[in-house]
């Protein structure tokens, strides 16, 4: 036997062993293709370009000039713009904290098996899955201020009712009322929390002489705690950016699209949208977006931080 | 025994209230003009008007709002599905290099607020000349969205690797294995997909607000909105059209509801 012609056999299978691989690996970049390109088209790409954009006075009537920081002293020259941060604020400070409480109360109601508690599920449940449009509108009708059913609820048991949408200082409680009604959603993952909390540290608990306020506050809560968390920082990044519901209630003539009696329902994103596609200053707009983001960044990077101190991981399973 | 009267005893008033605003907005959209301003509010109005979903329905273009909704709806979650599909597939079941930070990366961009990218997505559209077309709420949708992507990763993880060795030995393609393995015993990972995807599109205001400029585009969410300017009074027309809006969400939702709720707690467990 020629030895020139043998073929070691070890380096032969790792020869096709490495084809392979390699092959696989081409093949794995081929099926991410799709969201690589749209990575880079609609979500990299307009990431940079309109932090550029923020440094230019770009309007849809003109070139771009370069302009540096002047979007930015004229964003902190803006009354609009603090009345934005205000009503933001606002908005976030209030619908956050009370959407969480309502809807982990309701979770805590729901987390039995007694009769019927899958009516009462969906009860919660289904305003969250109503479209925003509607669900608007609906509200837009219950809290009329003369003919609308929670005006007409209070005036039966002696309150009068403010003007709940005409008037400016209602109108944000008004957007928070809309929002409560939609706790359903995290009402169900804050279900799904409790009932993967395991029933042996409950019974460990009561062995131990834990009543339920104990059990509550040892167990549950610090087993819910990861999930109270995702809640929270989805809740309040996601209320920072209120568009829809603000918009569609503040609608109707008071000049500007969409931001009620004396700019009261004037928040960050409805801001932009005014600058950007009513006024057409996309470098200003710009600007103002990369604000929020910066701030948005900002309060996630504390809740991260800020984390470590209250939510409780258990170990991770081995093996994920 | 009391703690369970009084979980009743809380869950009822609740659900009553969370319930009234849905069944006021049948009540409503039944009741004549003079109906509107009764009080004590009348529920069930008798006879109800079920002539106003049809003198709503034709005083402004809606079936043609419902078309573009629906041609929008439909083929947007086409590209989902297939997008998210191969990307998750990718992701889920084939090793290359730098797999687990570009999945880090789609985690990430998950939470990114869309707002940033706003305008300068407008402006590209803009270049396009895809203004005032259904395609720039479309044609991203071919792309992969985050969530989809984690959804179904997530799921095509959990078949275990031998089904698919052993399709790879009998010479099925990387291909043939995800169309004829993979997504059929995904169903109810894809039936999540799809419905968050319908409701998705079916209630995108912003979207369509700032690229559909002609009343021949507008899409139920705007036609609704410029309803509502429009007829500011007539609440009984506003609420049947927005129940109709409401109404495929709704039959979907008692037909689906785990569906729902797993794409829901899929977004916890990640937290």
């Amino acid at each position: 036997m020629n030895a020139s012609a043998q073929v070691i056999p070890s380096q032969a299978r790792r020869r096709r062993a490495g084809g392979m691989a390699r092959r696989e690996a081409i093949e794995g970049y081929l099926f991410i293709l799709p969201w690589i390109v749209g990575l880079i088209v609609f979500t990299a790409g307009p990431f940079l370009a309109g932090f550029l954009l923020s440094f230019t006075d770009y309007s849809a009537l003109q070139a771009p000039n370069w302009t540096g920081l002047q979007n930015y002293v004229k964003v902190f020259h803006d009354q609009n713009f603090y009345l934005s941060i205000f009503n933001t604020l606002y908005y976030v400070v209030l619908s956050v904290p009370l959407g969480m409480v309502i809807g982990f109360g309701l979770a805590l109601l729901l987390n039995q098996k007694i009769p019927g508690i899958a009516f009462f599920r969906t009860a919660f449940y289904m305003p969250s899955i109503v479209p925003a449009v509607p669900s608007i509108m609906l509200f837009l009708w219950i809290l009329n201020d003369r003919f609308g059913l929670l005006n007409g609820f209070l005036s039966s048991i002696g309150i009068s009712g403010p003007d709940w949408l005409t008037s400016p200082s209602w109108t944000k409680p008004s957007l928070v009322i809309w929002s409560l009604w939609q706790v359903g959603g995290s009402m169900i993952i804050y279900l799904a929390g409790l009932q993967s909390v395991p029933q042996e540290l409950y019974e460990a608990a009561s062995i131990d002489g834990a009543g339920a306020g104990r059990k509550f506050w040892h167990v549950t809560i610090p087993m819910i705690s990861p999930t109270i968390f995702f809640v929270l920082t989805i809740g309040i990044i996601s209320s920072f950016q209120v568009f829809t519901a603000a918009f569609l209630l503040g609608s109707g003539n008071y000049g500007m699209p969409g931001a009620g009696p004396l700019n009261s329902l004037l928040f960050w994103v409805l801001n932009i949208y005014q600058q950007g596609f009513y006024f057409y200053r996309f470098g200003y707009a710009s600007a103002l977006a990369w604000l929020l983001f910066v701030v948005i960044m900002l309060v996630t990077l504390v809740q991260l931080a800020l984390a470590r101190r209250w939510v409780y991981y258990e170990a991770e399973t081995p093996g994920r | 025994m009391a703690g369970r009267v009084l979980r009743y005893a809380a869950l009822i008033p609740l659900s009553v209230v969370f319930l009234a605003p849905l069944v006021w907005m049948l009540s409503t959209s039944l009741k004549t003009d003079r109906q509107l301003g009764l009080w004590p509010p009348v529920w069930i109005p008798t006879p109800p008007v079920w002539l106003n979903y049809a003198h709503a329905w034709t005083s402004a273009p809606f079936a043609l709002y419902a078309r573009n909704t629906l041609i929008i709806t439909a083929t947007a979650m086409l590209g989902q599905l297939l997008s998210a599909s191969a990307v998750a597939y990718g992701f889920a079941r084939l090793r290359f290099p730098g797999r687990d930070i570009l999945f880090i990366v789609v985690l990430a961009t998950m939470m990114l607020p869309g707002v940033v990218t706003l305008i300068p997505t407008y402006i590209l559209f803009q270049k396009l000349g895809w203004l005032n077309t259904f395609l720039p709420l479309i044609v991203p949708a071919y792309f992969g969205a985050p969530f989809f992507i984690f959804l179904l990763r997530q799921f095509f993880r959990s078949i275990p690797m031998e089904l698919s060795e052993a399709a790879k030995i009998d010479g099925a393609s990387n291909l043939r294995i995800l169309l004829q393995l993979i997504l059929p015993l995904s169903r109810p990972a894809l039936a999540t997909l799809l419905i968050f995807s319908f409701t998705g599109n079916w209630n995108d205001f912003l979207g369509p607000l700032i690229y559909l400029n002609t009343q021949d585009k507008y899409t139920l969410t705007i036609g609704l909105q410029v309803f509502l300017q429009q007829n500011s009074t007539q609440f009984q027309y506003l609420m049947a059209i927005s129940f109709l809006m409401s109404l495929p969400i709704i039959v979907v939702f008692f037909f689906a509801q785990q569906h729902f709720v797993r794409g829901i707690v899929m977004s916890g467990i990640k937290g």
